[in-house]
């Protein structure tokens, strides 16, 4: 209603003086502290009310409070850092396993090897080899067996 | 035993599986943390492209030389630093004991610098950047105390990350989630280095090489932010004034030593795994020219977000100040922008004078802004943090940038650890039949149970004295042992002779000069002018203090006389090792030498070794 408006001190700047009055309690204006601490809580609504925002629509004498950053209930950070550590571990666990692994490996080889020289080893003892002595019922000695004579018949 | 699956050589030495391997280790154990924080700073207060004159001077007679010998040193005798020496000369055994035990002390902090990076990466992931916001206070009517006197990303560091405490003598308590960081960063490393050089063989082709990417990826981006151009004109304008000043030479002298890792067994222990027929000369040419080329390359992007940066403050100075004008005055909208705010100020200040000064308005000086150097961790965690909060998109920013610097260090920390484990390794401090597994995995854990020293309030304070006396003075002191040891004790004509064996050429007169006469003179001199300037005053370190009056501004202390003598004590310890040995070796002879079944050890040389 226009009679609620009167000009005075015009500046550059649109700004203007308000009164805040209690219609159901006798036309009294509601004192400015209370005014004060309304507009503290409905900061945000004034503001889109007039599509402007803290910057460019200032109260004299207002700060604008601040709205606290949104904490999510586990830190991000906790998160993050589980899924690093558990790569981490399951990297680290499966090199030393794969390690132990080869290192079984090649012992098995190692003795494999060690058992094979060994047969080898064990045939070929005094340079006649085992399979001959055990075919042949025997290996005829040219030192004795020349003087017939000697031998004393059965 | 573990070192099964490649072919061994007659000794039964582990080898590279090719030569790019090898390369790419040696450039990632130089290319580290301070090509990115430390050689920018450098070229801005020295006098911008004119720092490059004493950089590419000490670059060709300090350290390619120095590279040289190393590399040439490692591959001929094929063993870790310790065993190395004793090869040389069993007096000079003592190079080799410093040479680990730097590797020792400098593995120890620099491990806990990325676990600082490693919080910050797993902090990038959140909306928003826990750095760009400051926390409410308990009644939630304003901003926490601290926080809103310094800035956001100060107290995210300070308080947040190190929870730093106002001096030194009080050492607080551990930090937990400093611990959890620290024990993964400790695993990653172990992971790396299980088996030795067969592991870190394989992680160096992605912890090398990805630093290069995301050099790229920022350098795209930084230019095309506004106000890159003005840190860049900034960096590189050459001031000639400043090379009258000696402190640049010495400057540029000490970073070129520090950046290629020299003195600190890891290249030797490299070098060691090589086969004998190969070109170290190329070699150590290439590595020192792609390590200074990369310092140069990351300054040109670092240069673009600081200058970014201080553009950004600058408008965001003007902009406050525009505000407070057009609210005192009554002016309309838009009325004063930033590209008219002079004429507007000096109409309104000879107009209303009183009022302007009633406003006490900040001066907006952009080369004020720009001046704000930092280098070192401030560099990463505050300046540049502060940056990235401006981009858009900030989450991928913070997260390609810390993942940049973590693979930067962890490819020192191979060179760092592989120092530490090749000599451990020969001297046959655990049982043959033990694996290598076994020696890494104890080597990491008894250095992660010391490294918690770091994690407790004064943590950062310590490393800042462990990285200025431990990792300084004594590698210079080793480094000048070790030319003189190898001219002079070895004999510069044997060496001469085993470097053309391995090379297959003869040597240039450059090496011989350079390693005769100019490399150990201008280490002396760097050594005397370094311990010269550390004298000139008591040292002192500048303390996070909220109470301190004159606060957000750091407080100027002093150390107490019990740091002192750590601090000496750091400094001495490796350096120590070197006349101590010679002294045990020399009563050891005099005993020989009355022996009469003593025999004198045969005379080593490169080719006969491997003929």
């Amino acid at each position: 209603r226009i009679s609620n408006v009167l000009l005075c001190n015009v500046t550059d700047r649109v700004s203007f003086w308000f009164v805040v009055t209690d219609s159901s309690k006798n036309v009294t204006t509601v004192p400015g502290s209370e005014v004060e601490a309304a507009i503290r809580m409905n900061r945000n609504r004034i503001n889109n009310a007039f599509l402007l925002s803290d910057k460019t629509l200032q109260f004299l004498k207002i700060t604008s409070t601040l709205s606290p950053p949104a904490e999510p209930s586990t830190p991000v950070w906790l998160i993050v850092f589980g899924v690093v550590l558990c790569l981490i571990v399951a990297g680290i666990v499966f090199l030393i396993v794969s390690g132990i692994q080869k290192h079984k490996k090649k012992n098995k080889e190692s003795t494999e090897r060690e058992k094979l020289e060994e047969k080898v080893e064990v045939t070929l003892e005094n340079g006649i080899p085992c399979e001959a002595l055990d075919l042949k019922a025997g290996h005829i000695n040219g030192v004795f067996g020349a003087d017939d004579e000697r031998f004393t018949s059965l | 035993l573990s070192a099964a699956p490649e072919v061994p050589k007659e000794d039964g030495r582990p080898k590279w599986d090719n030569k790019f391997q090898y390369l790419l280790s040696c450039i990632g154990f130089a290319v580290g943390l301070g090509n990115v924080w430390r050689f920018p700073y450098l070229c801005q207060i020295h006098g911008g492209g004119a720092f490059l004159i004493p950089y590419f001077i000490a670059l060709l007679f300090e350290g390619i030389p120095l590279l040289h010998l190393e590399l040439a040193l490692g591959q001929c005798l094929r063993k870790g630093s310790i065993k190395a020496w004793n090869t040389i000369s069993p007096y000079l055994g003592g190079v080799g004991v410093g040479t680990w035990m730097v590797s020792v002390l400098v593995s120890l902090y620099y491990n806990t610098v990325l676990t600082w990076v490693m919080w910050y990466f797993i902090n990038s992931f959140q909306e928003p950047l826990p750095w760009s916001v400051c926390p409410l206070n308990e009644n939630r009517t304003g901003f926490n105390e601290e926080c809103y006197q310094s800035t956001a990303v100060n107290y995210f560091w300070y308080r947040k990350t190190l929870n730093i405490t106002p001096d030194i003598a009080e050492s607080g308590t551990l930090q937990w989630w400093l611990i959890l960081c620290l024990a993964t960063c400790w695993a990653i490393v172990y992971l790396c280095t299980i088996r030795g050089i067969e592991t870190t063989g394989k992680a160096i082709y992605v912890t090398a090489i990805f630093p290069y990417l995301v050099l790229t990826i920022f350098l795209i981006q930084g230019l095309t932010l506004p106000g890159a151009t003005e840190g860049l004109i900034y960096l590189f304008t050459p001031n000639l004034n400043t090379l009258k000043n000696p402190r640049v030479w010495l400057d540029a002298a000490t970073q070129i030593f520090f950046s290629l890792s020299l003195a600190f067994g890891g290249l030797i222990a490299f070098a060691s795994y090589n086969p004998t027929k190969n070109d170290c000369e190329k070699d150590a040419v290439t590595v020192a020219i792609v390590n200074s080329m990369t310092s140069l390359y990351a300054s040109i992007p670092v240069f673009s977000v600081l200058g970014f940066k201080a553009t950004t403050a600058y408008w965001d100075c003007l902009d406050r100040n525009i505000i407070n004008i057009i609210n005192e005055f009554d002016l309309p909208e838009e009325s004063i922008v930033r590209q008219n705010y002079t004429s507007w100020i000096s109409f309104l200040n000879s107009s209303y004078p009183e009022k302007i000064a009633g406003l006490k308005l900040k001066s907006c000086d952009l080369q004020e802004f720009l001046d704000q150097s930092v280098s070192g961790t401030g560099l990463a965690f505050i300046v540049f943090t502060q940056a990235i909060i401006l981009m858009p998109g900030s989450q991928a920013w913070a997260i390609l940038f810390f993942i940049m610097l973590f693979s930067l260090g962890l490819s020192s920390m191979f060179g760092n650890i592989e120092g530490v484990f090749t000599p451990l390794l020969e001297l046959q401090i655990i049982p043959k039949s033990a694996p290598k597994e076994l020696l890494s995995g104890i080597i990491c854990l008894i250095s992660f149970l010391i490294a918690l020293c770091f994690t407790l309030g004064s943590g950062s304070y310590w490393i800042d004295i462990f990285d200025r006396y431990a990792g300084s003075v004594p590698l210079l002191v080793i480094a000048f042992f070790e030319v003189i040891g190898v001219v002079y004790i070895y004999k510069i004509k044997r060496f001469t002779n085993d470097v053309e064996w391995m090379t297959g050429r003869k040597l240039n007169l450059f090496w011989q000069i350079t390693w005769r006469f100019i490399s150990p003179l201008l280490l002396l001199i760097v050594f005397m002018a370094f311990v010269a300037l550390q004298m000139q005053k008591p040292p002192s370190y500048t303390a996070w203090n909220p109470k301190y009056e004159g606060f957000p501004m750091k407080e100027e202390k002093v150390y107490p006389p019990w740091v002192q003598a750590i601090c000496v004590l750091l400094a001495a310890l490796p350096c120590v090792c070197i006349p101590l040995v010679a002294l045990f070796h020399l009563v050891k002879q005099k005993h020989r030498s009355k022996d009469p079944s003593f025999v004198a050890p045969e005379v080593f040389s490169c080719q006969g070794a491997n003929s």
